[in-house]
């Protein structure tokens, strides 16, 4: 099948300690060559620590940051070929689900303008239409019709998950990415918002690149997984696959130390050593080497690629290397 | 007797001539060594229990009833200059931001030397040299150099470690960690647990682990108290809260969380909202999100009883 989505290289750059007359000396690598395809009503689960530059690659896929190198593809078209124009259209079909239920709603509006807002921008349907449309996306998200006219701050942290993901889904996206979409939440609350994502994939379609550093949630929602670290990806699988069988030594290091709610399971924590190196000077070689319990003088030197193995695994490590 | 006993502690915040409750009725004993997980959701209450016991409340909180015995001593009737004693070599409490818990003007070696010349008579370069051994307690690399940096310098998990450092400096009775590793990373959340576990025992500390994930308590506690609307609805040893929970609040939060190896089903999420203490259900506060809840639930809150031998829950239905 052919991808919706397809990032193909991307990289991004930021400049550091540049500024008024003077050159910028070095650069934070955020995003270091990245590629990875989503079919269309597939979740990919983007899984990394803080700072290893997965919502930098989350709006870059959205085209909301320019890239430095590299390109995205939605459908078969490259993003950044696109005019003005043709990319405000494309827009229409690419939406984000933000983290903070409290900074990502704008408190001066009520929740009908906020949900309502890119319906507007779009100039879809009359004004008596897109009211109602508020109010059948309001119900789609299960929020009674008589909340469109308050105003944020009189909701819970959960409900207003619930607006914002209103919002991404009021111009009918076939693409949303969420970024840490559930990981403010309470527990309870959680719960509540991953099964009101999976309901609306599956009677939507929709297409998701699911990013969160909680790789309990990122399993449940997920269909495919990839583990980000300092820039690139390391692994990438299906998800019964890099659950059961992980192969990077990040990979299995970042599962062996989530704690597991089974007190009778024995702690098997996989070592890594010291802590995440600077994304300005990221080592040479596998940026985990480092850290790795597992290197050779080859992953000093080497960059390992991400190579495809069999059952759609893919590794990025000259010691357990995909399995063919 | 046990070290540390908590007897029907309340706690609230006056609002428009009445006092909303945030603590109510909150009873738990704690001993040498063990580790105590206290379990709940934003505004449960977890928090400001411990808050209370370090007499540590926000501006407008008040504590309105209720004893905190350390070694037999009623921390709540102490004037606040024993208090004072008290903190850091009876009880020491490790925060949840690591950020902001430093001052970011000193180094980190400064800031745990300070921590130990407060409470004890040592000079200058002897709490300095106390510092660097704590430091190196807590898994500084170098601790000599790093002793050094400032806060900004530090990674948010060594920042976390400088925090420890200076709350066992004094060598408490009980540490109180509210969520410790929330903030953190996972695999140094990892870290931090077990740099505290191994120094609980290390140094024979008991522990108040606060947290709201039920996996870092099937790890780290040996006994697990679940709270809800300010009031704990369940306590037992930590095997026992994951074999054979009484609460339905308990059982619903076990469904509700994501677990590894747990797959692609669907979760079942408990309905409605986390309550609000300004608008409490009357009764057992979990009765309007409970599916057993019978109309007797909402007359009066059910009493803390025990369901078998150590295993204690309220409720009317279990």
């Amino acid at each position: 099948m052919t991808p919706l989505v397809e990032a193909c290289d991307l990289q991004k750059h930021f400049p550091l300690g540049g500024g008024w007359l003077r050159r910028a000396s070095a650069a934070v690598r955020a995003v270091d060559g990245v590629s990875f395809a989503i079919a269309p009503g597939e979740t990919l689960g983007l899984v990394g620590e803080s700072g290893c530059g997965k919502s930098t690659l989350g709006r870059l896929v959205l085209r909301l940051l320019e890239p430095t190198a590299g390109d995205v593809r939605f459908d078969g078209r490259s993003l950044l070929a696109l005019d003005a124009g043709a990319l405000r259209a494309v827009r229409r079909e690419m939406q984000i689900v933000f983290q903070d239920p409290y900074g990502s709603l704008d408190p001066r509006m009520c929740v009908g303008s906020i949900v309502g807002e890119g319906l507007a921008i779009h100039r879809l349907g009359t004004r008596a239409a897109r009211r109602r449309r508020v109010e059948e996306l309001l119900a789609l998200v299960g929020l009674p019709a008589d909340v469109a006219s308050r105003r944020p701050h009189e909701f819970s942290g959960g409900q207003r998950q619930r607006i914002g993901i209103a919002r991404a889904l009021a111009v009918e996206p076939r693409f949303v990415v969420a970024d840490e979409a559930v990981s403010a939440l309470d527990v309870s609350i959680q719960a509540q918002i991953i099964n009101l994502l999976q309901d609306l994939k599956r009677r939507l379609g929709l297409t998701m690149l699911f990013i969160s550093h909680d790789l309990r949630v990122v399993e449940h929602v997920s269909d495919r997984v990839a583990i980000m670290y300092l820039g690139r990806l390391v692994e990438v699988a299906p998800r019964e696959r890099i659950y059961a069988h992980p192969r990077h030594p990040y990979t299995r290091a970042l599962l062996s130390a989530v704690p597991v709610a089974d007190p009778h399971r024995p702690r098997r924590r996989e070592p890594m050593r010291g802590e995440l190196p600077s994304a300005v000077a990221p080592p040479p070689g596998c940026a985990f080497h480092p850290r790795c319990a597992h290197a050779e003088d080859v992953c000093r030197r080497v960059v390992p690629p991400l190579a495809q193995g069999r059952d759609g695994h893919a590794v990025a490590c000259h010691v357990f290397p995909a399995e063919r | 007797m046990a070290l540390l006993e908590v007897q029907d502690l309340a706690m609230g915040f006056p609002l428009d001539g009445r006092l909303v409750r945030a603590v109510d009725g909150v009873s738990f004993a704690l001993e040498r060594g063990r580790v105590l997980g206290l379990v709940g959701e934003s505004g449960s209450g977890k928090s400001m229990t411990a808050l209370c016991l370090m007499r540590l409340l926000p501006p407008a909180g008040r504590i309105v009833g209720g004893r905190v015995l350390l070694g037999g001593r009623d921390l709540l009737a102490l004037p606040e200059r024993e208090m004072r004693a008290v903190r850091g070599a009876g009880l020491a409490m490790v925060f949840q931001e690591p950020m902001t818990a430093l001052n970011p003007v000193l180094t980190v070696g400064r800031q745990v030397a300070e921590a130990v010349a407060l409470h004890q008579p040592v000079g200058r370069r002897a709490a300095w040299q106390r510092a660097v051994t704590l430091l190196g307690e807590v898994g500084f690399p170098d601790p000599e150099r790093h002793a050094r940096d400032y806060p900004h310098q530090l990674s948010g998990g060594m920042r976390q470690r400088a925090l420890i450092a200076i709350a066992i400096s004094c060598e408490p009775l009980v540490l109180i960690a509210d969520e410790p590793t929330t903030a953190l990373d996972v695999t140094i959340q990892a870290e931090i647990l077990d740099l505290l576990e191994a120094l609980r025992a290390r140094r024979g500390m008991a522990m108040l682990l606060i947290t709201h994930d039920l996996g870092v308590v099937a790890e780290h506690a040996d006994e697990v108290a679940i709270m809800y609307g300010g009031r704990i609805v369940e306590h037992a040893p930590t095997t026992e809260i994951f074999d054979r929970p009484f609460h339905p609040y308990t059982q619903a939060l076990l469904r509700s969380m994501p677990a590894l190896g747990g797959g692609h089903d669907r979760l079942e999420a408990i309905p409605g909202q986390v309550p609000d203490l300004r608008r409490l259900p009357s009764g057992c506060a979990f009765h309007d999100r409970c599916p057993r809840a019978i109309a007797e639930c909402s007359l009066a809150p059910p009493p803390l009883e025990e369901k078998a031998p150590g295993h204690r829950a309220a409720c009317i239905r279990a």
